[in-house]
């Protein structure tokens, strides 16, 4: 069969699909960049032009850089956390214990249950009348008056991390889990032939082979983290006081609350650039360690 | 295996208990709050079991009864599979010839590339001109029009995991049966699209978990119980005016009961879609 051929019909396979994602991704984000350059609101004029004044009034704003500032702690704080518990939590599933078996499907849980049910639930724990934190610490003696958990600036942001880590660390130890398994045995008895200890086997022989997965891991977990919009949305709107409020909240904000689309648009695609900025860093680091491995 | 010494036996057992308590303790504490009368979940201190249970809340979220709490969660309920449903079979649809087209056809691939880089895009690039667009067609608050948005999330994902899956079929299995005088759609009829069937059933039920997830079109495409979708509904009850916490927690388990059995079914769809390769040798 000619090649041409063969690229030929592949395309014609591939129409379909093709021309649907022109529809409802290629079209839109062209539209939304032209928008980015014009004052439109979300219903009635089309706006006029405006050039680079949208984006130079975002990043001027004290409520992007702000904002800006919060997601990123957000993003690097629950991803953090959620990669160094999910590989300890990994370890300790490749470990020989009764109940292992249940124990890796118990993990599934969180991960299945959906983002808005996970935001619900831990706005009740955190309720400040009702909620099962308080009352738990306040039975243990730890505190001898209720707060409000996602009530006051100090709290909230540590209270849906938290919320956030509990869903998505079983995820990365799933995969830390599946990359440990990977691991030859025979490997692992020549290094305690060899007398390896302990942080030593962990270092040359187990890490080489967790590195892969888990950078896959970090990166969709930051690219998540940086568009987090629902748990948050659910759990304080981004308050109290905008204390957790996120880009993508800010964005429904702008386009949508106060009907700026075009604003609204500037700004979303700012947050994509810098998406894509952190993909590419990512990309850079993997080759960079692939290439100094070899 | 190196032999353990009973600390650090006793040691892992201690973590894993621990483990199993911070999995478990938020989803029980969700189906404790569903079956407590709401005089226990105010109590001070708080009540960790009712002394009653009471499933009264299930059955007045299930009852279709007209205007009733249970006529809008039933409502969102059936939204959600149609919308769910409806974008699975036609991701699936768009994924599986385009999937089979890359795998075969590598020069192609870079195509694919720029469908799975989309999921670098946040949702809120794209949602003013959605918004737009589906005002413009009449489709607004509709299922169809929300099953056609959620393309944008489920289609990449699930071309990406069918290439995959249709890399790990040997083309000379294909290349066999060509041979023998079958006709292009006759082999994948025949030979492909059966091997391919386990990872088929993986990425539909991924996709189906996507769009049971989703909420943020939701949120901004859907206004009433046409169109409401569960995770909106949720959200309208736990930001809303009810003073039932119990009432939310039932709904909470409700929503999350599909997915969490798939999630559990899944680990082993998982296992025997990566395992059954087709060709031995």
């Amino acid at each position: 069969m000619s090649g041409t051929w063969m690229t030929t019909r592949a395309w014609l396979l591939m129409l379909p699909l093709l021309a649907v994602m022109v529809a409802v991704i290629g079209w839109p984000l062209i539209d939304t960049i032209g928008l980015s350059f014009t004052d439109a609101k979300l219903v009635g004029t089309s706006g006029s032009f405006v050039g680079v004044d949208n984006y130079v009034k975002m990043v001027s704003s004290t409520n992007f850089q702000r904002t800006l500032w919060t997601t990123a702690q957000f993003a690097v704080v629950s991803v953090a956390a959620e990669m160094v518990i999910g590989v300890l939590a990994a370890l300790l599933l490749n470990q020989q214990f009764r109940g292992r078996t249940v124990l890796r499907a118990l993990m599934i849980l969180p991960w299945a249950l959906p983002t808005v049910v996970n935001a619900t639930l831990w706005r009740l724990i955190y309720n400040p009348e009702y909620g099962a934190l308080n009352a738990a610490l306040m039975q243990l003696g730890l505190m001898d008056a209720y707060r409000s958990w996602l009530g006051e600036p100090g709290t909230a942001m540590i209270a849906l991390i938290v919320a956030d880590c509990w869903k998505n660390f079983p995820l990365v130890a799933l995969i830390a889990l599946a990359a440990l398994q990977s691991v030859p045995r025979d490997i692992v008895a020549a290094s305690l032939v060899d007398g390896a200890g302990p942080l030593n086997r962990f270092r040359f022989v187990t890490l080489p082979y967790l590195a892969g997965p888990l950078m896959v891991a970090l990166v969709l977990r930051t690219i998540e983290a940086f568009k987090v919009f629902d748990i948050i949305w659910v759990m304080t709107r981004g308050g109290p006081a905008n204390s957790t409020r996120s880009l993508s909240i800010l964005v429904y904000q702008e386009a949508f609350s106060f009907q700026r689309a075009g604003s609204g648009a500037s700004l979303a695609l700012m947050i994509t650039l810098l998406v894509m900025l952190l993909a590419a860093a990512y990309a850079g680091i993997v080759r960079k360690t692939a290439g100094s491995a070899a | 295996m190196e032999r353990q010494s009973p600390l650090f036996s006793a040691f892992i057992h201690v973590c894993a208990l621990l483990l199993a308590a911070v999995i478990l303790a938020p989803i029980a504490w969700l189906f404790v709050m569903s079956i407590s009368p709401a005089a226990d979940l105010a109590a001070k201190p708080l009540h960790w079991w009712p002394q009653t249970m009471d499933f009264s809340r299930y059955a007045m979220l299930l009852s279709t009864a007209e205007n009733s709490a249970g006529a809008a969660f039933t409502a969102s309920l059936v939204n959600s599979i149609e919308v769910a449903g409806m974008a699975t079979i036609a991701g699936l649809a768009l994924a599986i010839p385009s999937a089979w087209a890359v795998s075969r056809t590598p020069s192609v691939s870079w195509s694919l590339y720029m469908v799975i880089a989309t999921y670098m895009l946040p949702p809120v690039a794209l949602a003013v001109p959605l918004y737009m667009g589906l005002a413009h067609l009449g489709m607004l608050n509709n299922v169809i029009g929300l099953a056609l948005v959620y393309l944008t999330i489920l289609a990449p994902f699930t071309t990406w995991l069918m290439k995959s899956g249709f890399d790990s079929i040997p083309r000379e299995i294909e290349a066999a049966a060509m041979m023998d005088g079958a006709g292009l759609f006759a082999t994948l009829r025949i030979i492909t699209l059966p091997l391919a069937a386990p990872v088929m059933a993986t990425s539909a039920l991924f996709a189906f978990l996507l769009a049971w997830d989703e909420f943020f079109y939701a949120l901004l495409f859907t206004s009433d119980q046409r169109a409401k979708t569960l995770t909106v509904a949720i959200a309208d009850l736990a930001g809303g005016r009810v003073s039932d916490y119990g009432l939310i927690a039932a709904a909470g388990v409700l929503a999350a009961l599909p997915p969490v059995v798939i999630g559990l079914f899944m680990q082993r769809a998982l296992i025997s879609g990566l395992t059954s390769g087709g060709v031995k040798g």
